[in-house]
Formats: C-alpha cells, sequence, structure tokens
C-alpha cells in the first residue's frame, strides 16, 4: 500500500515546509498511526497527518496531553502500527517516562522534538538547541539513545523515513530533534527518487506461539517482533524482565536484559552514526556544529576560505549516539576547534570529552576549543563564527 | 447460589509464569481476576483477540498472570495505551485493570478523556480506597476521617465518587459492585464486555493487609462482611433513612446507553474519504 503512494509522488521539485517534510518522510516510511498534543513549532506535523493518514486508512488522534500521546503511540506499535509523535521542549519533558518505558520495552516508535527555546514555557517560536541532552539523558534510568538531527528540509525528509527505519530495526524509541527555524522555513525540495529509499519493516515470527519469545539474547541481529491480536499472546511491562517478559528481579536475568539494551546500540555504531566532514583535508582549524547552526557554519567556512583561512566543518546528522570516532579522528589533530550552538554548552561538553582523551600535556597548550554559545532565541550567524575564526592566530 | 467452577481460571492462567503472585493473602485482586476470566470464558472470546492492559499497582499486577495479548504500563497511563491499541485494531476486547489512584489520581485525566470519547474499552477500576502497593497512602477515594500512612491524623480530603466521574465525563456504561458480591460482578463485567461504548465497572475491593490494618477494619473477612452489608441495591439504598445511609453506598448498573462509539466513527470518516 505504501509503495503504490509512493509511485505517485515520483522525483518532484516542490516548495515543502520543514515541518511538511517530516510528514512526508513519516508517511513515505509506511507511518499509519499518530497520536500527539499540539504544541508551537510542531504543530504543522499534526495537521498535516490529521488530513493525510485517514485518507490512507491509518490513525489520527489528538490526544488529552503528551503523556497521553507517546502512551497511545507504544500501544497501538505493540498492536502492529508504525507510530509517532511530535512535540517541542515541554511535551518532550512530559513524554520521557512514556519514553524510557518506549526503550525498556523494546517497542519501536519515533519521537519528533522540534526545539524551542527554553527553559519552560520560554520562546515558543524561536529556534534554541537545548534538548540535545535532555534527548539522550532525559529518561529516568541508563538505557542508550538514538537522536537524529537534519539541517535542511530535504534531510528533514530523509531522516524522518530514517528515524522510522532505525526504530523498527532497532526496537527502541528514536527521536528526531529539529528547531523551530529548520521546521517553519520553506525550500525547494527534490525528493530522493522514491525506488530508491529503503523501508525496513520489522520482522514478523514464523515461529509457532510456544516457542516464540518477545526478546532476544543477542543484541547482534535483529530479532523478530510478534503484536497483540496474532496468536503470539505475550507479556510486556516496564518492570525488569526476562526474555519472556516477564517481570524478573534475578540478577542474571536482569544483567542481560541491560547489556542488551545498551549492546543493540552500541555493536551497531557504523550502521547509526552519519557524518558530513566538509573541507577538513587541509583544515588546521575545524567546526563542530549541528541542525540549523551549521548551516551559518558552512557559510563562515566558505567566507574564510575565501581570504585563505584553512577552515572546514563537521556535522553530525546523528547526535546520539555521539560521534566519538569522528571527533576523534578528524578534530584530534586540529589546532583550534570552534563550536557553535544555540544553547549553554552541550555539544561543546561532549567534544571536549572526546578531545580530553587525546589531549595530554604536550599539545593541550596550543589547542583550543571556542565556544560560540546563544541563548537569546536569535540565530547564531555566518559572521560570528567568522569572528571566533579570526581569534584563532 | 450458582457453583464457581474452578478449572476455568486454572485454564486461562499462564503456565510459564512462576507464581505465587504478588497479592497479600485475603487480598480481593484475585477474586476480581477470577471474576473477569469467568466473565470472558462464558463470552467465549479467543484468547488471541483479547488484550488486557494496566496500570501500576497491586490491582495493575493481574494481566501477567492470564493468557492474553498483556500489557503493564506505566502509573495511571493504562488506558492511553489501550487507546493506541484499539484504535489501530478495533477488532480487540480491550480490557484495563486499573486502582483508584491509577485511574483517577495520576490517570484522572485519560480516564475522564477515555470516557468523553466513548472508545471501546471496558475498564475495571479495583478500588480499595489505598494506594496498596506503596504500602498505604491516600487515594482520592480513601474515606475522609481515615489512616494512612501520609494522613496519620486523618485524612481531610473530600472523596471522588468513580461512578459519577464517569458519568459526568461521558461513560456509556457505568456499573459498581463489590469483590464480596463476586456472581454480581461477573455479570456486569460481562454487559460491559458486551457494550459498545466506554464501559467501567467499579470493584470496591478489600484490601486488609494495608488499609484494613491502618483503619482497624478487622481481617478479610470481616472486610467482605462490611461490604456485603454496606453495598446496597439503589431500591434497598432508597428506603432507607437519610441516618441510615451514612457508610452505605449503592451497588447496580447506574448506566447503560447506545452513543455512538469512537472507533467506529473513525472507521466512517476513513470509509467516507476512501470513497471520494
Ligand atoms: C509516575 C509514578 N509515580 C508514582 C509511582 C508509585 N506508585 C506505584 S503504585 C502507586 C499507587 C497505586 O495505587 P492504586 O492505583 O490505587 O493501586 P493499588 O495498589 O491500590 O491496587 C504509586 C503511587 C509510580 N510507579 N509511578
Ligand atoms: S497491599 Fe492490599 S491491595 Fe495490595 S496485595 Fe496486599 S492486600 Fe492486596
Ligand atoms: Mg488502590
Amino acid at each position: 500500500m505504501a509503495k503504490k503512494e509512493i509511485k505517485k509522488n515520483h522525483q518532484e521539485m516542490t516548495l515543502m515546509q520543514g515541518n511538511e517534510a517530516i510528514a512526508r518522510g513519516a508517511l513515505t516510511a509506511g507511518l499509519n498511526f499518530y497520536a500527539g498534543y499540539p504544541i508551537t513549532p510542531s504543530t504543522e506535523i499534526a495537521e498535516i497527518l490529521s488530513a493525510e493518514l485517514p485518507k490512507r486508512g491509518g490513525v489520527f488522534i489528538q490526544m488529552e496531553d503528551e503523556i497521553a500521546g507517546i502512551s497511545a503511540v507504544i500501544g497501538a506499535s505493540l498492536a502492529g502500527a508504525k507510530a509517532m509523535t511530535a512535540t517541542s521542549g515541554p511535551g518532550f519533558s512530559l513524554m520521557l517516562e512514556g519514553i524510557g518505558f518506549a526503550k525498556m520495552a523494546e517497542t519501536p516508535c519515533v519521537v519528533v522534538n522540534v526545539m524551542r527555546g527554553g527553559p519552560s514555557t520560554g520562546l515558543p517560536t524561536s529556534p534554541s538547541q537545548s534538548d540535545i541532552m535532555q534527548s539522550r539523558w532525559g529518561n529516568h534510568g541508563d538505557a542508550p539513545a538514538i537522536v537524529l538531527y537534519p539541517n535542511s528540509v530535504k534531510e528533514s525528509f530523509e531522516l524522518t523515513i530514517r528515524a522510522i527505519n532505525l526504530a523498527e530495526k532497532y526496537r527502541t524509541c528514536v527521536v528526531l530533534l529539529t528547531d523551530e527555524v529548520l521546521a517553519h522555513m520553506r525550500e525547494m525540495v527534490e525528493l530522493p527518487d522514491f525506488k530508491n529509499i529503503r523501508i525496513i519493516d520489522r520482522i514478523k515470527p514464523t515461529i509457532p506461539p510456544e516457542w516464540y519469545r518477545h526478546y532476544d539474547e543477542n543484541p547482534k541481529y535483529r530479532t523478530p517482533l510478534a503484536s497483540y491480536g496474532e496468536g503470539y499472546r505475550f507479556h510486556v511491562t516496564g518492570l525488569a524482565h526476562d526474555l519472556y517478559g516477564f517481570p524478573t528481579n534475578k540478577a542474571d536475568e536482569i544483567e542481560i536484559m541491560m547489556k542488551r539494551l545498551r549492546k543493540k546500540i552500541t555493536h551497531h555504531i557504523k550502521d547509526l552514526v552519519q557524518i558530513e566532514s566538509f573541507r577538513m583535508e587541509d583544515a588546521t582549524t575545524a567546526i563542530f556544529a549541528a541542525g540549523i547552526t551549521s548551516r551559518a557554519a558552512k557559510a563562515a567556512v566558505k567566507l574564510a576560505r575565501k581570504s585563505g583561512k584553512r577552515v572546514g566543518l563537521l556535522r553530525p546528522l546523528t547526535i546520539w549516539p555521539f560521534p566519538d570516532e569522528a571527533v576523534r579522528k578528524l578534530l584530534g589533530s586540529k589546532k583550534t576547534v570552534i563550536v557553535p550552538e544555540l544553547n549553554q554548552g552541550q555539544l561543546s561538553l561532549e567534544v571536549k570529552r572526546v578531545l580530553g582523551g587525546i589531549w595530554n600535556y604536550e599539545n593541550r597548550k596550543t589547542r583550543k576549543i571556542i565556544e560560540v554559545r546563544k541563548t537569546n532565541g536569535e540565530l547564531i550567524t555566518p559572521v560570528e563564527i567568522l569572528n571566533a575564526i579570526k581569534e584563532v592566530k | 447460589m450458582a457453583k464457581i467452577p474452578q478449572k476455568i481460571i486454572h485454564n486461562y492462567l499462564r503456565h510459564r509464569k512462576q507464581f505465587p503472585h504478588v497479592w497479600c493473602p485475603g487480598c480481593s485482586n484475585g477474586i476480581i481476576l477470577g471474576a473477569i476470566i469467568r466473565a470472558i470464558d462464558e463470552l467465549k472470546y479467543e484468547r488471541d483477540d483479547v488484550a488486557m492492559i494496566s496500570g501500576i499497582g497491586c490491582s495493575s499486577r493481574m494481566p501477567v498472570y492470564v493468557d492474553f495479548n498483556t500489557l503493564h504500563t506505566l502509573h495511571g497511563r493504562a488506558l492511553a495505551y489501550a487507546t493506541g491499541v484499539k484504535m489501530f485494531k478495533p477488532e480487540m476486547k480491550v480490557i484495563v485493570i486499573t486502582g483508584d489512584g491509577d485511574a483517577t489520581a495520576i490517570g484522572g485525566n485519560h480516564f475522564i478523556h477515555a470516557c468523553r470519547r466513548n472508545i471501546d474499552l471496558t475498564t475495571i477500576v479495583v478500588n480499595n480506597n489505598i494506594y496498596g502497593m506503596t504500602g498505604g497512602q491516600y487515594s482520592p477515594t480513601t474515606p475522609t476521617g481515615d489512616i494512612a500512612t501520609t494522613s496519620p491524623y486523618g485524612n481531610i480530603d473530600p472523596v471522588f465518587d468513580i461512578c459519577k466521574l464517569a458519568l459526568g465525563a461521558g461513560a456509556t456504561f457505568v456499573a459498581r459492585t463489590t469483590a464480596y458480591h463476586v456472581i454480581e460482578a461477573q455479570s456486569f463485567i460481562k454487559q460491559a464486555l458486551e457494550h459498545k461504548g466506554f464501559s467501567i465497572v467499579e470493584i470496591m475491593s478489600a484490601c486488609p493487609v494495608i488499609y484494613g490494618r491502618l483503619n482497624k477494619k478487622g481481617d478479610a473477612p470481616a472486610m467482605m462482611r462490611e461490604m456485603k452489608e454496606n453495598a446496597l441495591p439503589l431500591e434497598k439504598f432508597d428506603e432507607l433513612a437519610p441516618e441510615e445511609k451514612q457508610g452505605k453506598y449503592i451497588r447496580g448498573i447506574f448506566k447503560q446507553e447506545i452513543f455512538p462509539e469512537y472507533t467506529e466513527k473513525y472507521a466512517e470518516l476513513v470509509a467516507s474519504l476512501q470513497r471520494e
């Protein structure tokens, strides 16, 4: 069904808004369930899906709050849906207990967080990048996260598909971060050739129900996932559980569970981590930037290059797991790393963590990280980054 | 009195699941689960079509023991999870198990909105007048003046009448009974399951180990006796003089009404769009 839809829209050039790209991407990936609660600057995603999903036989439901939104999404996913919700910071905070449940119960789903200024109600119509850490560490308990962050309308489309694919593949809650400016700006987009888009569906079990275990010991392979109403009658709980999903407090069984939650991410770093590297080969100064800020960074690189400065850009498309290896390899040898971001230093904290391990007593004196931070609701401009580049001796 | 065959329950239990269960001796949770199982058995539902979804609490531990599609969610959120399951698979029979705290404190918002939508879920509210699982803090249904671990001087809170709350919010099947009136409970559950729309059965339940002990209610049989004496059908309740009504409450079906059901309305919307 999803495929027919795909052919119709084959490779158009269209003027599209970021939030619209997310809705379109989700439908392309086979989304058939959306539940959520409106919040600026994410609301267009819900509005578009409320028009599109019923036309395709999918479900759209506006719930009473964000907690209900993520809850309905998880319920639907267990019943077999490709399910998603979208929100912004305040709603994301409310969803965190549910996100933790989805990770614990290994239930695929996607949460889009269109970041706006905070804390609290903050700046509803201004961009920020202040949920980078919340998206990783927000839910209680110790479980890794998969978080993607596009920097264009086209990439919003692509990474939404990827987020849904990864959720199905790794049986977890995947977060797509964007920001207010990305979400509301319009760009000409040439949608990718749909024939080449890979859609990942969960593997259905083929074994008899008596043999079915809802979880697998081995984190290396994709494990089949049954849905409610298909004869498998499994149990799902947020309690620590054994491989059948039944609650346990045996240390060895809990160990297996916690290890699997971690290893299914750490075993697949290559599959999960995506980066863009721009003019990094001969650069002595590197910028590390994500999302909307990376566009200003790229402009700054081009300007700096014109005046003969050797500057490059490293951009993570996957924020979590953090691209440790790329940062180590590509930034480890640079004299200066500039980290511009719309928060009080969340990405730079990670860059420092990784580089801190490489820098030693000798090179520490000659190397430095320059932070360019802004939390007043405005974007960081190319000139501001350029000024930071000029500081470099 | 009708005979209660025991073998039925055994047939529905999960044999891979390790027993004993988590409940204290004398707890009503097992009696209520038994009534639910027998109601489902009488209705001859396919197990594959039944989903049992709960929140967090002693009562919410029910699903793990029974051989259905089962989901033990977060405190207060069972109805929202169930809404997701039901919207995506409307053909499934979805039963929600929730406690007085789970349904009307932390989950109060989901409760009133599920009632309002009239979505076809059958909700069993196990009302033991206390937060059992966490050791006896007062809930929205702990009678005013009663002792809880967080109201050592007596609770000053007014209480929720859960059935009135459901009626006010738009539920289309609303009933109350007690764990003592187990045959009636089974019958109400059966009717609730067969009802098209949001149905709720509030079942008063004895928590002798926590609530009973804190409030000197005696042992489990004494608490059962209290339910027998205090829960009256409407006619009997109405006959009482106002001073005799003290401590008594009504059991029975308060509402049973046909009103457009939510998943059916959604299906109609989908059908109308696809016809275009
Ligand atoms: C978000 C959250 N807050 C608090 C708790 C702690 N908690 C667990 S069960 C419970 C109360 C349960 O009471 P009730 O719903 O009446 O169920 P009972 O145990 O009485 O059957 C509480 C407060 C929790 N698990 N999650
Ligand atoms: S604490 Fe009360 S409600 Fe919970 S199992 Fe014990 S008796 Fe039952
Ligand atoms: Mg209770």
